[in-house]
């Protein structure tokens, strides 16, 4: 299952209770080449909507805000040392996997179809 | 002319032996250094071995490298790089003004003083203010300054509970910066379509935790916020401060002012709207005005008129934020600002305005068949291009500014506000004449043509550069900043 906030981070839930978090194809395109990316270290606290990182391009710097509430389990370091990769694809190259405290928090983000058209709109 | 037989690195001409001056046999016995042995320098510095015309012809030819508002055309948006008067130079530059010093007793420095209290008081009248300082030293120093001064307001009154300063999505980062350094947390408000805040949003954000609202007017995408007047009632009604970014107030100048608008405290850049110079970090100046009932607030020192007509220069402000400068701020730039206003008069000063919007709307309306236009509508001093109208050649706003560059103009702000993906904010000033302005608009319609006709063109600028085609990306991630790190490829 893959949900969206409207910042363009995305949470990807692999197993009941652990999930991937990165930047969309529609953010990664917009950006342009990223060229930084700064992660929490594992371990730290996350809340939902709040920042837990930046990502900076050629053309822009922007936070990134936390889907979900939770608790980093691991950092994706060939991210951090190749920034390029989210460029390549974002969802493949997540950003940090967390330990969701609370899987309800899920209903209230975007999906697909929602997310799909908050795109469409946001290019006209 | 530039000689690129000498736009190398001055370390590419170094051969070893070659010397610049010639030093005569020391006759004298051999000096000792006072410093601990382990404090000396064990090899001899790495320096270019060079003679001192190609040291010469080296800097020469490299300071012809500048571009500046000197040079040509220079349209940045929301920074009002407008051109510098040569007599506000001259002025700054007499010997007398240049030998000051500020510790000089008081009594030998009346002239001076007599000017910095003209200033502060003719810059109150253009503002709307009751009194303001001048000992900022720059724009975001006039923020924290500004918002020190609501701080200090609060905390006067006891209402130590305010901890939030509401943002427009639309601001520049200074704001939301300012703020956090003042310790307040931020609170972005969004905007509408037209660009303008939106107050229905303003008003779920409004409680007695708020400290103040900072707002640009008009905003960065060169539009008036046309419900000042009711954003002004809102804030005041829970107790909040209203704040003026002067960023904007180019087009404004002699024609309204923030004071009447509603705001209690503002900054202006004197080096946007009072022509000092701009830019590279150099000295700045960022008054901070105050409405009635607030000036107890401003730092320390503050000039004053005496009765006996003479001025004097002041600490004893019990309630003052204290200091926030070891003077009384950049001397030469405030005296620029006040021959700058002194040179074009009431009159003239509400011409720049007029001027300014002229300008940006005849940009504008000759371009926007081509461009794509965001927010319709007149813009004040400047407006914003969301990138090409026709998307699909994959040419964007970066490829465009870089090309420009080939044509002796300076890009103009990419890629700000954030409103927009392919923001290209253009701000001509009131000082460009029609000429230049169409020059402008011819080539900037050449590049869209070309962008259809020949899209590598555009890509790959620029070509005419001194240095052609950068690669960012590659810049950014592996940037080489010395000549070793060049040297070792």
């Amino acid at each position: 299952m893959i949900k969206y906030l409207p910042s363009h981070e995305y949470v990807r839930v692999v197993e009941d209770n652990k999930a991937y978090i990165g930047i969309t194809p529609f953010a990664a395109k917009q950006l342009g080449n990223v060229v930084y990316v700064d992660a929490p270290d594992e371990g730290e606290e996350l809340t939902k909507g709040e920042e837990f990182g930046a990502i900076e391009s050629v053309k822009a710097a922007s936070d990134l805000y936390s889907p979900v509430s939770g608790m980093v389990i691991e950092v994706n370091e060939d991210v951090i040392d190749n920034p390029k990769l989210v460029s390549d694809d974002p969802i493949a190259n997540w950003i940090i996997k967390v330990h969701l405290h609370d899987v309800s928090e899920l209903d209230d983000l975007l999906d697909q179809a929602a997310y799909d058209k908050l795109c469409a709109e946001e290019t006209h | 002319m530039n000689n690129k037989l000498y736009d190398k690195l001055i370390f590419e001409y170094s051969c070893p032996g070659r010397i610049g001056v010639k030093l005569p046999k020391n006759e004298f016995s051999a000096y000792t250094s006072p410093l601990p042995a382990h404090l000396g320098r064990k090899d001899n510095p790495e320096l270019p071995c060079v003679d001192e015309p190609t040291v010469v012809r080296h800097y020469t030819n490299m300071s012809t490298n500048n571009f500046g508002v000197d040079t040509g055309f220079y349209p940045l948006g929301s920074c009002t790089m407008k051109y510098n008067p040569k007599i506000n130079e001259e002025i700054a530059a007499d010997a007398v003004i240049a030998k000051l010093h500020p510790a000089q007793p008081f009594s030998t420095v009346q002239g001076a003083l007599k000017a910095y209290y003209t200033l502060q008081s003719m810059l109150s009248e253009i503002g709307g203010m009751a009194e303001f300082t001048l000992n900022p030293f720059a724009g975001a120093h006039g923020e924290l300054t500004g918002l020190m001064v609501i701080h200090a307001y609060h905390d006067y009154n006891g209402d130590y509970k305010r901890d939030k300063v509401i943002v427009p999505d639309s601001a520049h980062g200074t704001n939301p910066a300012s703020a956090a350094v003042c310790g307040y947390k931020v609170v972005e408000v969004k905007s509408l379509s037209d660009g303008t805040v939106d107050v229905e949003d303003l008003e779920t954000k409004l409680d007695d935790t708020v400290a103040a609202i900072m707002m640009t007017n008009p905003n960065t995408v060169g539009m008036f916020e046309k419900n000042i007047p009711r954003i002004a009632e809102l804030v005041h009604g829970v107790g909040a401060l209203m704040y003026y970014d002067g960023a904007n107030l180019n087009p404004l100048l002699g024609i309204a002012r923030p004071g009447d608008m509603g705001f209690d405290v503002m900054h202006i850049n004197l080096h946007k709207t009072f022509s000092t110079p701009h830019g590279g970090g150099g000295p700045g100046s960022g008054p901070v005005g105050v409405r009635k009932g607030l000036e107890q607030f401003l730092p320390n020192p503050r000039v004053v008129k005496s009765d006996d007509d003479s001025y004097q220069v002041v600490c004893d402000g019990k309630e003052s934020l204290g200091r926030i400068s070891a003077w009384l701020g950049n001397f030469t730039v405030e005296l620029r600002a006040l021959a700058y206003i002194l040179s074009l008069g009431a009159d003239g000063l509400a011409q720049v305005g007029k001027l300014a919007t002229l300008n940006a709307n005849y940009i504008k309306a000759s371009l926007d068949d081509l461009y794509k236009l965001p927010i319709q509508g007149y813009c004040k001093h400047e407006f914003v291009f969301d990138g090409l109208k026709d998307k699909s050649t994959g040419v964007t706003t970066l490829n465009i500014a870089k090309r420009l560059l080939d044509f002796g103009f300076h890009a103009p702000t990419i890629y700000f506000p954030l409103l927009f993906h392919e923001s290209l904010m253009i701000e001509p000033t009131e000082t460009e004449n029609r000429t230049t302005l169409d020059e402008f608009i011819k080539v900037m319609r050449q590049i869209a043509n070309e962008a259809i006709s020949d899209p590598d063109k555009v890509k790959k600028a620029p070509w005419h550069t001194p240095v052609v085609h950068p690669d960012d990306t590659q810049a950014a991630l592996e940037p080489k900043v010395t000549w070793k790190q060049l040297s070792d490829n």
